[in-house]
């Protein structure tokens, strides 16, 4: 059993073998990085480049520590500081990249797309680190693993997704992923936030919260893209709050067991309540480590069958 | 010797838990110190076969030891050459290894190369003050200098052959070492 493609582009088209190939390796993964001597051999001699169009701290940084523990040789490069502000275009510079041997690309980058475009271009595997609303797969996957090892399994799981539902590539690839493997999705936030039509991904729509609660396993609360203000479709940050933060007192209306997940960076107080996030059914900081296992086991699956698919 | 749908079983449930049964008083005659005695596995023929043997060391001594598995697949040198790639399975050394007397336990010994592998990742645990290899079946036809501290049977092969050591742990209806010629 391996992965089909040679790139991880999103969630949309992953089989739920695959996604559970993923899933199972990732799981290997964690006892690696809770050794004394975090790191094993099998990505010798593999070089991997980081590539941020966007800023990001904890994928970015997640990828580096993968790369590292499997003992790849990661390089970084963000945008400024690039040949990017002289005007390279994307292309350009991967097809350099490529020229210096990289064996995987990791890719953030504000346009929708384009991880597929050069990966349609490049011999080397890419990964999409997030591409504008599109898809940011590596997040979903270690999202389900966060469900799947807290409650067993994602088959019959009931998980509520909270907020911009519109513009988040976190909501998609997640909806894309838990829909696949069985789970019962439902999206909730302001109408305004809510795609027309969504309903045809396979998922519910609710605009109210607290009905919805009660129902959840596990809430995933969306961040609010601040940096999008004047461009986000909502009348106050007051009113979104009010109607849909994640209080302690909503939280009383879900299971006792429920998971309380948030990709970060979190604004604290306007979508999520600090107490709940820092709260005993925050599971916030276990996706985080779940992420540098699940980008360990993508590397694993992408790069380490490099000079198979080179030989033959 | 018993012919059954092109396998000839070369061993049956009962020889191979005399063969554990003599594993663990070898062992206990030659590491003297319960204290650091420790029995690692290698997924999954061999993990199966040190959770057994760690069963009969705790009957014998009536007291409880270390037992650790291990996945190899992260050691291996032949990843990129194999077609499918292996599924990486859980490693779990609950122990410290540093200045543990290890015995590593696998199912048959062949070109060596998963032991090998194996010795690279229990040293990434730590230093051990010994490592003993304990194998149910040796096939001969090394490829690396690797010799068994305790073997269950040597059996003279061809690199045409496989050699199974099937399971009940892994659903199957009997203990059994079977040899098959691939075609």
């Amino acid at each position: 059993m391996q992965l089909r493609s040679k790139d991880l582009l999103g969630i949309e088209g992953l089989t739920e073998q695959e996604i559970t190939l993923i899933l199972d390796t990732a799981d290997s993964f964690r006892e690696v990085s809770e050794r004394s001597i975090k790191k094993v051999p099998t990505l010798r001699g593999r070089t991997i480049i980081n590539f941020f169009h966007e800023p990001s701290t904890r994928t970015r940084i997640s990828f580096e520590i993968a790369a590292k523990r499997m003992s790849a040789d990661g390089i970084n490069f963000t945008k400024s500081g690039s040949s990017f502000s002289k005007g390279e275009t994307l292309l350009d510079t991967v097809l350099n990249l490529q020229a210096m041997q990289a064996d995987l690309i990791v890719i953030r980058h504000a346009v929708p797309g384009a991880p597929g475009l050069i990966a349609r271009h490049l011999d080397a595997s890419v990964i999409n680190a997030g591409d504008g609303p599109h898809e940011h797969p590596t997040q979903a996957l270690l999202d389900m693993l966060t469900i799947r090892r807290n409650l067993g399994s994602l088959k019959g799981k009931t998980v509520v997704i909270v907020g911009d539902i519109a513009f988040s590539r976190v909501a998609r690839s997640n909806i894309h992923g838990l829909v696949t493997m069985g789970a019962r999705v439902i999206v909730a936030g302001p109408p305004t936030l809510i795609p027309m039509g969504i309903e045809r991904l396979g998922v519910e729509v609710s605009y109210d919260l607290d009905r919805v609660i009660p129902e959840a396993d596990a809430i995933m609360i969306l961040r609010i893209q601040l940096e999008r203000q004047g461009k986000i479709f909502l009348p106050s940050l007051r009113e979104y709050s009010r109607l849909y933060c994640l209080t302690a007192d909503r939280l009383r209306q879900a299971r006792r067991d429920v998971l309380v997940m948030h990709p970060g960076p979190i604004n604290r107080g306007i979508e999520i309540d600090p107490r709940v996030a820092d709260g005993d059914r925050s599971v916030i900081l276990d996706q985080v480590a779940n992420g540098v296992a699940v980008r360990m086991a993508l590397l694993f699956l992408l790069a380490g069958r490099k000079e198979m698919t080179m030989n033959q | 010797m018993t012919k059954a749908s092109g396998q000839q079983i070369i061993m049956n449930a009962k020889e191979l838990d005399r063969i554990l049964s003599r594993f663990a008083y070898e062992i206990l005659e030659r590491f003297t110190n319960r204290e650091t005695l420790a029995v690692v596995g290698i997924q999954t023929g061999g993990a199966h076969l040190a959770r057994r043997l760690v069963q009969k060391l705790e009957v014998l001594e009536k007291r409880s030891f270390d037992l650790g598995i291990l996945d190899i697949t992260l050691y291996r040198d032949d990843l990129a050459l194999e077609k499918n790639q292996p599924i990486v399975r859980k490693t779990d050394i609950p122990f410290k290894v540093t200045q543990k007397e290890i015995v590593l336990v696998d199912d048959v010994l062949y070109t060596g190369r998963t032991v090998r592998a194996a010795l690279d990742a229990l040293i990434d645990f730590g230093r051990p003050r010994v490592i003993a290899l304990a194998v149910v079946v040796d096939r001969g036809l090394r490829e690396f200098p690797i010799r068994p501290d305790f073997i269950g049977k040597t059996i003279q092969t061809v690199p045409e052959e496989t050699v199974r050591v099937k399971l009940v742990e892994e659903g199957e209806a009997s203990d059994r070492v079977v040899i098959m010629r691939r075609d």
